[in-house]
């Protein structure tokens, strides 16, 4: 695969995700009940800093949580091989919470949907929205965002790659070409 | 990560010998997302929707059978059980003639307990369906092996290394037979005792150390693995008596002394008190024994997951 655009690099996927916690902040009228929870993999990195930029502006912590989505997926018996399978750590009940769900690319929806799916095995929230960092398009289900990054029209032949300091050494978008 | 591979080789789990270390770990690995599952409000996962698993169990198992039925069913597979008691078996049926009408059923997955070594294998190269030996005869009981390996890995954080002791009826257990393969292959260093009427000829060859008196065996371990004394083999008791067995090898708290500080105790069960092991040290602080049980169901979900998806050799 050919890299045929960097979309962005370190200084503006920050500012992004700065953006992303002032809205997501903005939207609930602070951060009573709120709860961040990353899909993993790329999602969770991006929660964590989401989760850290409101606690740097409204001075206290926002729980934080990690969901694997793995057993959800639609695709599970179609695909070799297996993914691998992590645990689910979310750190308090969520009952009559907010949950905002956290993803690197928002694309085709159906991890999303296997996101809500995992998380309703866990409780009852008030609310779930979904954070995205790319918008990608091509949705094949009725699934939207609330807090997006970077809006990014591409076609179904691209591939975008957000590359994320903690796990792949540096922080990027890229638009790569099949 | 600590997991290389993301896939088993084979579409069967007919013991620990033919698997690689990698293997292993990936399972072990596995089994950890697994046992938070059985930790949620609702414990259960649409992993396996739709496929459909069939215990098949020549020989009588209480525990074994109920692991994978919880596993299968935290996985969502629809599970159907199968005993040989009261059925065409007891008619005259061969397993394989069993086997074959229980596949124009169209099952996924068929696990198997049977008293003959082999038999698994026998269906594995038979049938298309995935075969987990859940014990045959006194050849392996690969589960029992990786449940005891994750609950050693979780207590102790690691298996390089690891002393176990593994003390008893080494002569006629298949759960000897697993550990034996799966902690050499991930470089525990093990130690068998037990009578020497117990104790298979030549079975250093399988990288072991024999010792025949039980201090020897304590001293210094840090795992020490209790096997049941058979009792349904009374009859042909390979010792004098139940009693001069407890004497001579049962586990109590005066010979725990010898073991390390943060030793832990296991066994297979079922348990027979006052015979291999003393009460005082089943309920003990060094017991995980209820663990060992807990771990097996999340050791059996991560076996059902790797092999019902797609095979990449298909």
């Amino acid at each position: 695969m050919n890299v045929k655009k960097r979309l962005l690099d370190g200084a503006r996927m920050n500012r992004a995700i700065r953006r992303m916690a002032i809205e997501t902040v903005e939207k609930n009228r602070g951060t009573k009940d709120l709860i961040i929870v990353g899909i993993r993999s790329r999602g969770v990195p991006i929660g964590e800093r989401i989760a850290k930029e409101i606690e740097e502006m409204e001075g206290h912590p926002v729980p934080f949580g990690i969901l694997d989505i793995t057993l959800y997926r639609d695709d599970l018996t179609t695909i070799a091989p297996q993914p691998v399978v992590k645990p689910t750590k979310l750190p308090e009940p969520i009952d009559d919470k907010i949950v905002v769900l956290v993803d690197d690319v928002l694309y085709t929806g159906r991890t999303v949907r296997a996101a809500l799916d995992a998380l309703i095995d866990f409780g009852r929230p008030r609310a779930v929205m979904l954070a995205v960092l790319i918008d990608r398009g091509h949705r094949e289900l009725p699934i939207h965002a609330d807090v997006i990054g970077k809006t990014v029209p591409t076609d179904a032949d691209e591939v975008i790659k957000v590359r994320m300091a903690e796990l792949d050494g540096e922080d990027e978008v890229l638009i790569m070409e099949k | 990560m600590r997991t290389q591979i993301s896939s088993l080789k084979s579409k069967d789990l007919l013991g620990i010998e033919p698997l690689t270390s990698e293997e292993i770990t990936l399972i072990l690995d596995t089994a950890e997302g697994f046992k938070e599952v059985s930790e949620r409000p609702v414990k259960k996962v649409p992993a396996l929707r739709g496929q459909l698993v069939i215990n098949l169990f020549m020989e009588a198992s209480t525990r074994t059978r109920v692991s994978f039925e919880i596993a299968e069913k935290r996985l969502s597979a629809d599970t159907l059980n199968f005993a040989a008691s009261g059925s065409s078996v007891e008619k005259g049926e061969t397993l394989i003639d069993t086997a074959e009408n229980l596949m124009a059923m169209a099952p996924d997955m068929i696990v198997i307990r049977d008293k003959h070594p082999g038999a698994p294998k026998m269906l594995a190269d038979r049938l298309p369906a995935s075969i987990i030996n859940a014990g045959d005869g006194a050849h392996e009981h690969p589960t029992q092996a990786l449940l005891d390996a994750f609950t050693i890995r979780e207590r102790l954080g690691r298996l390089h290394g690891v002393n176990v002791s593994i003390i008893g009826d080494i002569a006629h257990s298949r759960v000897v037979r697993s550990n034996i393969h799966l902690l050499t292959k991930m470089k525990a260093s093990v130690t068998v005792a037990g009578p020497p009427t117990l104790i298979p000829a030549e079975i250093e060859r399988l990288g072991v150390r024999v010792v025949h008196a039980i201090d020897e065996a304590i001293e210094g371990a840090d795992v020490i693995m209790m096997l049941r004394i058979q009792l349904e083999r009374q009859g042909k008791l390979s010792f004098p008596s139940l009693r001069e067995y407890y004497n001579t090898f049962g586990l109590t708290p005066q010979r725990l002394r010898r073991a390390k500080e943060s030793v832990i105790v296991m066994h297979p069960g079922p348990m027979n008190r006052g015979v291999e092991i003393a009460s005082d040290v089943a309920d003990g602080p060094w017991s995980v024994i209820l663990e060992q049980v807990t771990n097996g169901v999340a050791v059996r979900m991560a076996v059902l997951y790797l092999l019902g998806g797609a095979h990449a050799a298909e």
